[in-house]
């Protein structure tokens, strides 16, 4: 009996915290965008973080988008010749970048190196006491440290999954074009004529600035909202990484049944 | 405020990445060729439209002349009641006669269009009179067994 009470204790505990934390996250957010004003009139402070998690992560993006291609391109022939269309590639290619790959891969990735290191920077601030100093201090650390955080991270997303789009097509295109020897001209007319801007591009670039947002969001919440300890700043950025990447999962399905809906 | 080589380096990744965006939509989609800036809308009446679809190509000559952009049923007469956004360049004959057709054996379907020789030429809000419905695989069997049983 004790057991059972045991039980149902901690799953409600666990109900409440988790709605607690919905809760705060939802405060934290409104804060967030009306001290946006705020942080956006020190400017400077934004472009530094675009540095930190846009420009720092374009290595990986790129180097990965590349490699994604080169899979891409050697799979997609690989089942298209089967059926005679190898001309196809370029579709191919193209679609499930600029749609699926190009936005999630590039979100998760984003996720691990700079979502991680903001949870980090944030968690370790805020244990050194650096944010209870800046508050007596009169200065907002949601304006100061926070905001420009999350506004590099929702400016970036979008920017890296294009980038990794376009790397993912050439890769595609090495391996199809430069390697195999499918017609040039087969592969980029067929991909254009698949490819609809509105319906596949915009769609793709939609979903990448949601994931921006959701990935920006947990990183600065998470660091703002851990233990102040060494243990919790880990911990938070385990959470970090691993609610980002759920949630990324999780949107993409929600949006793509928004977006595609059978319809061709 | 100063300029700093960080400012440098944020300009370059938004450069790089807004000709990422741009490489995206001009070279992969097909916003430069898929979107005609001036069109006329022709209707056409389908007995039976097949798997048409909605921006599937008009095709005359098998050259991409417009796009289906809405299809409709009319209720009067029971028939499919295809728009078709004609791209400006390209007029055609008023006895002009449009096709449902399959591009290759499993393909898109799209619609076909013969030039007549009328000298009077389709404009915006016309409707084209000579239409031939898809060909429907299983009416098309059906006639064939029914023929056979008849010799």
């Amino acid at each position: 009996m004790n057991a059972i009470a045991a039980v149902l204790r901690r799953i409600g505990g666990g109900v409440v915290d988790g709605i607690w934390r919905l809760g705060f996250v939802a405060r934290f957010l409104g804060l967030l965008l009306l001290l946006s004003g705020q942080s956006f009139r020190r400017i400077h402070l934004t472009i530094r973080e675009i540095y930190f998690s846009g420009v720092l992560s374009l290595l990986i993006i790129l180097v990965s988008g590349l490699f994604v291609g080169l899979v891409l391109g050697l799979q997609g022939y690989e089942t298209l010749q089967r059926y005679g269309s190898s001309e196809a590639l370029g579709v191919l290619v193209a679609l499930s970048l600029t749609r699926e790959l190009g936005p999630v891969v590039a979100a998760l990735l984003f996720a691990s190196r700079a979502g991680s290191a903001v949870t980090a920077e944030i968690g370790l601030m805020k244990t050194t006491e650096q944010l209870k100093a800046m508050d007596m201090m009169a200065v907002n650390p949601i304006a100061r440290v926070v905001a420009p955080r999350f506004w590099g991270g929702v400016i970036s997303m979008p920017l890296l999954a294009a980038l990794f789009s376009a790397m993912g097509i050439f890769g595609g295109w090495l391996i199809g074009v430069a390697f195999i020897g499918v017609d040039d001209g087969a592969f980029w007319s067929q991909m254009q004529s698949a490819v609809d801007f509105r319906f596949d591009i915009m769609n793709g670039v939609i979903k990448s600035v949601v994931f921006g947002i959701a990935v920006s969001l947990i990183a600065v919440f998470e660091g703002f909202d851990c233990t102040p300890t060494a243990e919790g700043v880990s911990r938070a950025i385990t959470r970090t990484v691993v609610s980002s990447a759920l949630a990324i999962l999780a949107l993409d399905f929600v949006l793509t049944s928004f977006m595609f809906r059978g319809q061709s | 405020m100063s300029r700093t080589s960080l400012d440098l380096w944020v300009g370059i990744f938004v450069a790089i990445g807004i000709a990422a965006l741009l490489f995206l939509s001009l070279k992969v989609g097909n916003l430069s060729a898929g979107s005609f800036s001036r069109s006329y809308s022709v209707e056409a009446e389908f007995d039976n439209i097949g798997g048409l679809k909605v921006r599937a190509p008009v095709k005359s000559a098998g050259v991409v002349v417009g796009r289906v952009s809405s299809i409709n049923f009319d209720t009067q007469t029971y028939r499919a009641v295809v728009v078709l956004a004609m791209n400006e360049a390209f007029e055609f004959p008023k006895d002009t006669i449009a096709t449902i057709l399959t591009s290759g054996l499993l393909g898109e379907q799209y619609v076909g269009l013969e030039a007549g020789g009328d000298p009077a030429m389709l404009a915006d809000g016309d409707r084209i009179r000579i239409t031939q419905s898809a060909v429907v695989l299983e009416k098309l069997i059906g006639q064939f067994l029914f023929n056979k049983a008849s010799e």
